[in-house]
């Protein structure tokens, strides 16, 4: 114990260390992570060849970040929406701007990433941010890494006709993808939802959008709502598609504790469709997307022509994010901080409360849980297999070098029976699932993920 | 803990005097809650109040040879619960200075908390009052008896001892099921029973309706009615008086060898056993030499006395009397009860003994918790201490763990044990639906003889026997007697036709209330029959049940298949007639409490291979969530380790995972 002391260089090592048994066994196994640890970013620990590797690729994943910018403000409540939202009438315009500013720079620079390959802003309704502020933050995080011109700059927009007349000036401060909430294409449903716009403004914003930034366009759709059936579904969702650009999110609605919506379906007043229904609306969905050119990359989301989300696929493929704004989310590596795992850190919810902390601080960061290497190995199997291609044996490489998915998945019972049962494929390209499996992952995920833990602490007690 | 006691109460008692009693005990029950050294005997501060403001001057022995045969009386009180009769036992002791008059005498003998918040007794207790009439001193000895006929098993002991009983009954209700079982217990152990009507200050109190029916169901003259208070002592001192004037003395003589009935024992950590005797001749005292007729070991006496109802020794007891007696005995076991004490030099024919008590309801009990295991299981020993009539047996389940298979005398005699080990020892268990034994006769003498006998028993689903094999099966069947207003007659007789009930006898007891005999099968009664009774007859029918033996029944063994494979826990007995309804009550409440899956599933009930009844667990055909981002990732992960941790619990029938929860909720008695 006390030589393991003498050369645990960081705290986090030590705990690992510390929270694993006594027994000769156990110490080796956590001497052989704290080395796979200290060679993660600092290279200087000896290794086969096959180490140097990892550490190089490694090194990669903590060099580039995505970055999400959370604007709190709506100016209403729907009533499916349980997301961290205020409705304001005084926001300070310059001091959120120079909140977000702020905070972009520190954890820029507590991150110490050198490049950033795109941004969104998201909410709340940030199309109701100063198009300046848009530009502030940009501009910010240009100063502190290098965001390369054709980065995915992406801005949720709330079609309202104020949303739409704006989206020229959002283009002009750097915005190139907008991604459009459109949910329906009826009013009465858009009304039930809690919505402040019609169909006819939503189709207006989605062209001025498209004329703007061709190709580059997202709408998002809600189905399952209160009152739909497949067939009325199917039809709305051809007519959507015959004027959308090239990419479409489609999501089942979710009733959510604590939501209006919720509470009026609990109370009886709005019923929504059945599970089989739902499962059916989902199903000739994907169908009605394929046959009108859209690939599905994701569980809820389909581009054409290439128009994928490369922000979204960065959260997919577990790359890392900063999250800044009020209840923002990363996923960094506090590398400035000397630190060498990454953490998952969330930003203070409430905006009045995350202003005072960033202007104190330079930063709202309430809460940072260092991800220790199985959970990092969770995530990427929870966010990776919402991908149509999966997790492939390169990305996996990535984050476990020594074990294989082969070698960590491939000699369960369950995983062999998921597979014969045509919901899982593992096979030379890696894991997926398939077709069926997507529509049915939080049922394949729990086998999975305990597969992962059985494996880490097999590994663990070979040492 | 206060839902499942209310529901067990609708079975057993009268809801609405119930819950009067509740609420007089409620703050007691608290304070004892709290000292955990007093659990073992609850109610012993509250037993000893009044003895020692009473006794605290008379310290000196009485002497027990001031009172002959001829001035002793050994009676009970047998009564309806809450009919009145610990109220009235209260009164005797007030009035024969055993216990001081004070307003916290209520219930002196019940000592248990489950007998004073249920306002019944479980326990028989024993009390020697001293009574002066005609200028003579009497020895009176009251022997408390359960009120219930799932105690007639202790109803019996006590009776045995006595020559006489005083027969409560309510004079607003009027005789009720219970009555009437009790009353044969004791007309059939040829004693003489005087019927007293109490409650009389009550407003719709109607003493004579109440005679005419004693006169109607029991054939003795009206004008043999007391009528009194006990509440308000209203006539009690005539009760004395007719237990000197029609309770015979008890037979036996000075001059014959010592010869005693154990009829009770109980366990005390420091002395061992005390064993509660009536002495049917000769005489007894500290250092005689006795022996047990039943095991043939000799004890030395080392302490006898009364019971006022306190222990109080004496240097001696005689013939006819009433007493305990502690002689160095280990275990309540060696106390038979039934068994007959005399001295070592001087044999004497054995008494006849007791039926040993019979389980007839038996469930499982597990803990709640598994780590619980070892201290419910000292909790159980402790408690089957002072009650021999449970029967214990290891048990063990994959979906509940190590548990027991206990086995009751009847239903309230497993809720209140249920209940003891919840207040007494603050244990919590999962009971499972109850069942009873039923019996299986092998068809040829080979299987008999493999067997060692021609009859067996079956406890379990897991030994009942193929059709093949037996000639016939047996199942236990109760005689119930229900009394009820006769607006409720036709609801009934509807009930009791769907719990495979024949009528055997309909009589009017008076102009409005008719007693009706049926002859049920006994695992029809045990579950959900009384609260569907109570509730019927808005409270007013009263249930109660006497052993009648065994029957031929179709019975058949019904299993669970879960995608055809049988899942052994849920696999039972039944009726033949009861299996579809049975059956697929079953398989809903599975269906129910499985959750879905990637496949179907087929949830069936099924004799041999004849399904009888089927649900379906539909496929999930989506399960995904819609919106999965950056910042959803923690709150899913949660939710999904959640779901990793809870499939290690489940236990797996075929590919089927199937949460234990589904095991308890199926299994486990409904909480109404």
């Amino acid at each position: 114990m006390f030589v393991l002391l003498k050369c645990s260089p960081g705290l986090c090592v030590l705990r690992t260390m510390l929270s694993v048994k006594t027994g000769t066994c156990r110490f080796r196994a956590a001497l052989s992570r704290y080395r796979y640890r200290s060679g993660e970013t600092r290279g200087n620990a000896s290794g086969s060849g096959f180490e140097q590797e990892t550490e190089k690729k490694c090194g990669r994943l903590s060099e580039e970040a995505a970055i999400y910018v959370h604007w709190p403000y709506c100016l209403r409540r729907c009533s499916y929406c349980n997301f961290n939202k205020y409705i304001s009438r005084a926001v300070s315009q310059a001091t959120m701007r120079e909140c977000l500013e702020r905070e972009t720079e520190t954890l820029l620079h507590l991150s110490q990433v050198s490049r950033i390959t795109s941004v969104f802003f998201g909410g709340g309704t940030p199309s109701l941010a100063p198009p300046s502020t848009i530009a502030a933050v940009l501009e910010t995080a240009a100063r502190h890494a290098h965001l390369p011109g054709d980065a995915e700059v992406t801005l949720e927009v709330n079609p309202t006709p104020a949303g739409a007349s704006s989206l020229g000036d959002f283009k002009v401060a750097g915005v190139n993808r907008f991604s459009v909430g459109v949910q329906s294409l009826h009013d009465e449903d858009l009304r039930v939802l809690g919505r402040d716009h019609s169909s006819q403004d939503a189709l207006r914003t989605v062209a001025e959008a498209q004329r703007l930034c061709p190709g580059r366009v997202s709408v998002d759709v809600i189905f399952g709502r209160p009152g739909q059936t497949a067939g009325l579904w199917e039809t709305e969702l051809e007519e959507l598609l015959s004027v959308c650009d090239d990419h479409v999110s489609l999501y089942q609605l979710t009733l959510e504790r604590g939501t209006y919506l919720f509470k009026q379906v609990q109370a009886g007043l709005l019923g929504v469709p059945e599970e089989n229904t739902m499962a059916q609306m989902y199903d000739s969905a994907r169908r009605i997307l394929g046959k009108r050119g859209f690939l599905q990359y994701e569980v809820s989301n389909f581009a054409r022509n290439g128009a994928v989300s490369s922000h979204n696929m960065n959260y997919w493929k577990a790359g890392q994010y900063l999250g800044v704004g009020p209840g923002a989310h990363g996923r960094f590596t506090p590398r400035e901080e000397g630190r060498v795992l990454r953490e998952a850190r969330t930003q203070t919810l409430e905006p009045d409360v995350w202003i005072k902390e960033v202007q104190r601080w330079g930063h709202g960061t309430r809460r940072r849980i260092p991800l220790e290497h199985l959970e990092l190995l969770e995530e990427v199997l929870l966010m990776g297999l919402r991908l149509a291609e999966g997790v492939s044996h390169e990305h996996w490489r990535q984050f476990s070098p020594d074990a294989d998915l082969q070698k960590v998945l491939g000699t369960s019972i369950e995983v062999q029976e998921l597979q014969d049962r045509g919901l899982l494929v593992l096979d030379d390209r890696g894991l997926r699932c398939s077709w069926e499996g997507l529509a049915l992952l939080d049922s394949l995920l729990p086998p999975l993920l305990l597969q992962l833990q059985e494996h880490g602490g097999q590994k663990g007690a070979r040492g | 803990m206060s839902l499942s006691l209310a529901s067990s109460l609708r079975r057993v008692l009268d809801l609405k005097t119930y819950k009067v009693q509740r609420r007089q005990l409620c703050s007691w029950s608290v304070t004892l809650v709290r000292h955990k050294w007093m659990r073992n005997r609850p109610s012993v501060c509250l037993c000893n109040l009044p003895r020692q403001m009473s006794t605290e001057g008379e310290k000196e022995k009485i002497d027990m040879s001031r009172f002959p045969v001829e001035n002793i009386r050994n009676f009970s009180i047998i009564a309806h619960v809450d009919h009145g009769k610990s109220t009235l036992a209260d009164r005797l002791l007030e009035m024969t200075g055993a216990i001081a008059k004070t307003e916290r005498n209520k219930q002196v003998l019940d000592k248990l908390q489950v007998e004073r918040e249920r306002g019944i007794t479980v326990k028989a207790q024993t009390a020697s009052l001293f009574y002066m009439y005609n200028g003579q001193t009497y020895l009176l000895n009251l022997i408390d008896t359960p009120g219930h006929v799932d105690f007639s098993y202790e109803v019996s002991r006590s009776i045995s001892a006595c020559q006489g009983v005083l027969l409560i009954v309510d004079a607003n209700q009027g005789i009720q099921a219970q009555t009437v079982a009790n009353f044969y217990l004791a007309f059939e152990a040829q004693l003489t029973i005087i019927p007293v009507l109490n409650k009389i200050d009550l407003k719709n109190a109607d003493p004579e309706r109440v005679a005419s029916q004693i006169e109607k169901v029991f054939d003795i003259p009206k004008e043999d009615c007391i009528r009194i208070s006990a509440k308000l002592g209203t006539n009690v001192d005539q009760v004395l008086e007719e237990i000197v004037k029609r309770i015979p003395p008890p037979v036996a003589r000075g001059d014959e060898p010592f010869k005693a009935l154990v009829f009770d024992s109980t366990f005390d950590h420091y002395r061992g056993v005390v064993t509660n005797i009536a002495l049917f001749g000769g005489q007894v005292s500290k250092g005689d030499k006795i022996m047990s007729a039943h095991a043939g070991k000799v004890y030395e006496v080392n302490e006898v006395g009364i019971l006022r109802p306190e222990e109080q020794p004496t240097d001696r007891l005689y013939g006819g009397q009433v007493g305990y007696l502690i002689a160095g005995m280990k275990e309540v076991k060696e106390a038979q009860i039934g068994d007959t004490l005399f001295h070592q030099k001087h044999p004497v024919e054995a008494l006849p003994g007791f039926k040993p008590a019979k389980a007839m309801v038996f469930a499982g009990m597990y803990p709640v918790d598994q780590s619980e295991y070892s201290s419910l299981r000292s909790a159980v020993d402790r408690l089957t201490l002072n009650d021999s009539s449970v029967t214990v047996q290891r048990d063990s389940s994959h979906a509940l763990g190590a548990g027991w298979r206990l086995g009751f005398l009847g239903l309230l005699h497993m809720e209140v044990f249920n209940q003891r080990l919840e207040q007494e020892y603050n244990a919590s268990v999962i009971m499972t639906v109850p069942t009873v034994p039923y019996k299986a006769v092998f068809s040829s003498a080979k299987l008999i003889k493999e067997h060692g006998g021609e009859e067996i028993t079956i406890v379990n689903p897991a030994q009942f026997p193929d059709r093949s094999l037996v000639s016939e099966y047996l199942e236990p069947m109760v005689l119930g007697t229900i009394i009820t207003p006769d607006e409720f007659i036709g609801k009934i007789m509807t009930l009791c036709q769907g719990h495979r009930g024949v009528q055997k006898n309909m009589v009017y007891i008076d102009d409005q209330r008719v007693m009706m005999k049926y002859l049920f099968p006994l695992n029809e009664v045990i579950v959900d029959f009384y609260d569907h009774l109570k509730s019927l007859s808005s409270g007013y029918a009263s249930f109660d049940y006497e052993d009648a033996g065994y029957q031929p029944a179709d019975l058949v063994k019904m299993d669970i298949l879960l995608n055809g494979k049988p899942v052994e826990e849920l696999a039972m007995i039944v009726h033949r007639d009861k299996a579809y309804s049975s059956g697929k009550a079953l398989c809903e409440r599975l269906k129910d409490c499985i959750p879905r899956q990637l496949f179907e599933i087929a949830v069936q009930a099924a004799i041999g291979s004849k399904v009888m009844a089927r649900e379906t667990i539909k496929a999930y055909r989506k399960n995904v969530l819609a919106k999965c981002y950056g910042g959803d990732i923690t709150r899913k992960m949660k939710l999904l380790k959640k779901q990793a941790e809870g499939k290690k619990k489940m236990r797996r029938i075929g590919n089927i995972e199937v949460p234990k929860d589904a095991f308890i909720s199926v299994l486990k008695r409904k909480d109404k």
